[in-house]
């Protein structure tokens, strides 16, 4: 940087240091009697600029919150001193709804919320930082669907959160563009992050453990934003996803299997590289496509551009939940390769699945969407080497939301 | 532009027809238009407020269809603002002019034992429509602002108790959000009465029969009217109003509204996206000929915040919408 940019830009900065300050407005939340009322009520009386302020200690709810107002911060005391309580919950959806933008959540907790925790709906720009969210007593099917939940927005950050106990996904982030998930930890859920319907997420530096899956990434059909792409999955500690899964049947991941690491299906230019997988049983890595039937001329269930980089597979595919897994363990020598491909491709001459130097992997042999897995030829995989440098560009949150953070 | 003089002599009319009182005192234009009152007898919409007595300017209307909210009665009025017309817009959203108001009061109970509950008025300003709910005190003498909402204990004519929610002002905006803005969404042409469409024609209050309306089934006329009909113009009152693209539930894919055509965007064979537990283990939103297995009456049927549907204002099961669903359902061939 040039001394005259240099000047100009600390002089901005000083501005804003100054003049910040005294446009935002701080409104003081405590805990205790009320709380539902007097929480909602600032959420509803601030203004752009301000700074929702919640005490420590615990809020107990009865009602989900919501906020609709941009530019707002809402920040506690710390992700385990802040605690919204929805034990109690009588009504609405989920814990906290946002659904304005340019918002930043950041330093709070909620636990046990009935249904979903943070949902944000076509909240643009918005920064989930040191969020916790907590089933408190562990896997359970009657435990809400989603821990953080961004949907339909462009322009999301999750950092440094936490999410246990979901029965669907720790965190969600669906039909939005531009997000990054990082330095996250989620833990004892049905999925642990989900990218679904999304385009140009990068999913960074979290610990996913203890779920049925760790990381999924997939589109689904039938809804109002299709597509999903551009998606990187990298230096991710992907451990132990050895839960049973506990999600309601119906659901999606209620299908996903038990120990898969990560998950791709029916997405296009994926990229995992430099993860580490250590006991998941069933996969570290399994690539896909869509299975069921579906009625969408706009939906394409293959996996196409999906590029497994160079990963540290530790033990794993020892436990498998497929039929027939003592044949498939004794024909792989007790242990079936890391990466697991159904076999299945949109184009004959282009396998959609590419796979670096020396990462081993095996095929289920299939050749159609759907088809039975009765029709499974198992053998190792032959796949060819990644072609070119995967393309990050515009891939992640926008850089002015680390500004944010700042 | 139609005068007032000339609305107001046929809503006169209409009064004297009702029995009601004349007030000469007009409706509170500003506090329609700017800044929040937290009286709602600050708005004078009414010359007898507990009686709910309309003021002059102020006319009740009914819907074909209404929205179940927990068994409530529910008492409509709409507010003109001098001069200004309602404009129809084929079966949609009849057009309010700035300056007008929509005003809704939950009851329960009948007669002299009738408690109002809250009253939620929809102003139409310059920059949009402003929601504000308001709440009844115990005498009953006047209601105030509620940003917040509440929770209260409120006994249903069949004698149960429940927790009532008064929704908070984001949560009215949950209902009636469309493109990110507020809008009215009960007083659509097609769930109007025609002879109520026509008396405004009449007064001037109205620019003309809406044209190409469909009419909802009237709701207390069900058991005679097509299973199909009754089910979607149910659909389309009661849960359409997120359940539509550009709304609160839009990223479902689910489209209940009367117009939509699409058999997988009305739920039939299609799958949950994030129902999570609201799945209650079915794999469709409805399984044509199986309403037990088809997620849609299971969410309906439930009180069970996650699972419930819809998420606000319910308390209890509508037994009789649950019931016009699963008729429907039933009634598809199975597939």
């Amino acid at each position: 940087m040039k001394p005259t940019s240099r000047a100009l830009a600390a002089a901005l900065m000083a501005a804003t240091a100054i003049s910040a300050p005294l446009a935002a407005r701080t409104i003081a939340v405590e805990p205790g009697d009320g709380a539902q009322e007097r929480l909602q009520e600032a959420l509803i009386l601030a203004e752009p600029g301000d700074v929702v302020e919640l005490g420590a200690g615990t809020f107990a709810l009865t009602d989900g919150l919501s906020l609709d107002v941009d530019d707002v911060i809402v920040r506690g005391a710390g992700m385990d001193e802040t605690v919204l309580d929805f034990t109690g919950q009588q009504g609405a959806g989920e814990g906290l709804l946002v659904t304005s933008d340019n918002v930043l959540l950041r330093d709070f907790a909620l636990e046990n919320p009935k249904g979903d925790g943070v949902k944000s709906k076509g909240a643009d720009n918005i920064i989930y930082h040191r969020i916790r969210v907590t089933w408190t007593n562990g896997p359970d099917e009657n435990n809400g669907a989603y821990g953080i939940y961004p949907v339909e927005s462009t322009g999301v950050l999750v950092d440094g959160s936490k999410v246990s106990g979901a029965s669907d996904a720790g965190i969600y982030v669906g039909q939005s563009d531009r997000i990054t998930v990082r330095n996250s930890i989620v833990e004892a859920n049905v999925a642990g992050i989900e990218i679904e319907n999304s385009r140009n997420a990068l999913v960074e530096n979290n610990i996913a453990t203890r779920n049925t899956g760790g990381i999924l990434v997939f589109d689904l059909p039938n809804l109002p934003v299709m597509g999903g792409g551009n998606v990187i999955v990298r230096r991710n500690l992907v451990v132990a996803n050895d839960t049973a899964n506990f999600a309601p049947a119906g659901n999606i991941v209620a299908s996903v299997r038990r120990g898969t690491g990560v998950l791709v299906m029916a997405n296009e230019n994926v990229l995992v590289e430099d993860n580490v997988f250590e006991n998941n049983p069933t996969a570290h890595v399994m690539v896909i496509a869509y299975t069921q039937p579906f009625d969408d001329e706009t939906y394409n269930p293959y996996a196409r551009n999906v590029v497994i980089g160079t990963n540290a597979f530790g033990r794993g595919g020892d436990d498998p939940q497929f039929d027939g897994k003592d044949m498939l363990l004794a024909a792989f020598g007790g242990s079936l390769p890391p990466i697991m491909w159904d076999g299945i491709s949109e184009m004959t001459d282009d396998p959609g699945l590419r796979v670096a130097d020396g990462q081993a992997g095996w095929t289920l042999g299939l050749t159609e969407p759907g088809q039975d897995f009765a029709a499974a030829r198992p053998a190792p995989l032959q796949a060819a080497s990644p072609a070119a440098d995967f393309d990050m560009a515009g891939i992640g949150a926008p850089v002015e939301l680390e500004a944010r953070l700042r | 532009m139609i005068g007032r003089g000339v609305f107001c002599l046929a809503v006169a009319s209409f009064i004297a027809a009702t029995g009601l009182a004349r007030s000469p005192a007009p409706v509170n234009d500003d506090a329609v238009m700017e800044g929040t009152r937290r009286a709602l007898s600050e708005y004078n919409f009414f010359t007898d407020l507990a009686g709910q007595q309309p003021n002059f300017e102020v006319t009740p209307y009914r819907l074909n269809m209404p929205l179940y909210s927990d068994g409530a009665e529910k008492l409509r009025f709409v507010f003109l603002p001098d001069g200004k017309s309602l404009a129809a817009d084929g079966e949609g959203l009849l057009q309010f002019p700035v300056g007008s108001a929509i005003i809704k009061t939950f009851a329960f109970g009948e007669g002299a034992d009738r408690r109002l509950i809250e009253t939620r008025l929809l102003l139409h300003r310059a920059d949009g429509w402003l929601a504000l709910p308001y709440k009844w005190n115990e005498e009953q003498t006047d209601a105030t602002l509620a940003l917040a909402g509440a929770r209260l204990e409120v006994e249903r004519p069949g004698g149960d108790t429940i927790s009532y929610r008064v929704p908070n002002k984001n949560q009215c905006k949950e209902c009636h959000g469309l493109n990110g803005a507020v809008v009215p969404i009960g007083p659509k042409a097609r769930n109007m009465a025609h002879g109520w469409l026509a008396q405004m024609v009449e007064a001037g209050a109205l620019d003309r029969m809406p044209e190409g309306a469909d009419t909802l089934p009237v709701w207390e006329d069900r058991a005679d009217a097509d299973a199909e009909q009754v089910a979607r113009a149910y659909l389309d009152v009661n849960c359409a109003h997120c359940h539509r693209p550009a709304a609160t539930a839009s990223n479902s894919g689910l489209d209940l509204r009367w117009e939509q055509d699409g058999a997988i965007a009305l739920g039939i064979l299609k799958r949950p996206v994030a129902a999570g537990r609201g799945s209650g283990g079915h794999e469709f939103s409805i399984l044509p000929g199986e309403p037990d297995r088809s997620i849609m009456v299971h969410r309906m049927d439930s009180v069970e915040p996650g699972v419930a549907m819809p998420e606000l204002g319910k308390s209890t099961v509508d037994p009789d919408g649950v019931a016009a669903v699963r008729r429907w359902i039933e009634g598809m061939p199975a597939s």
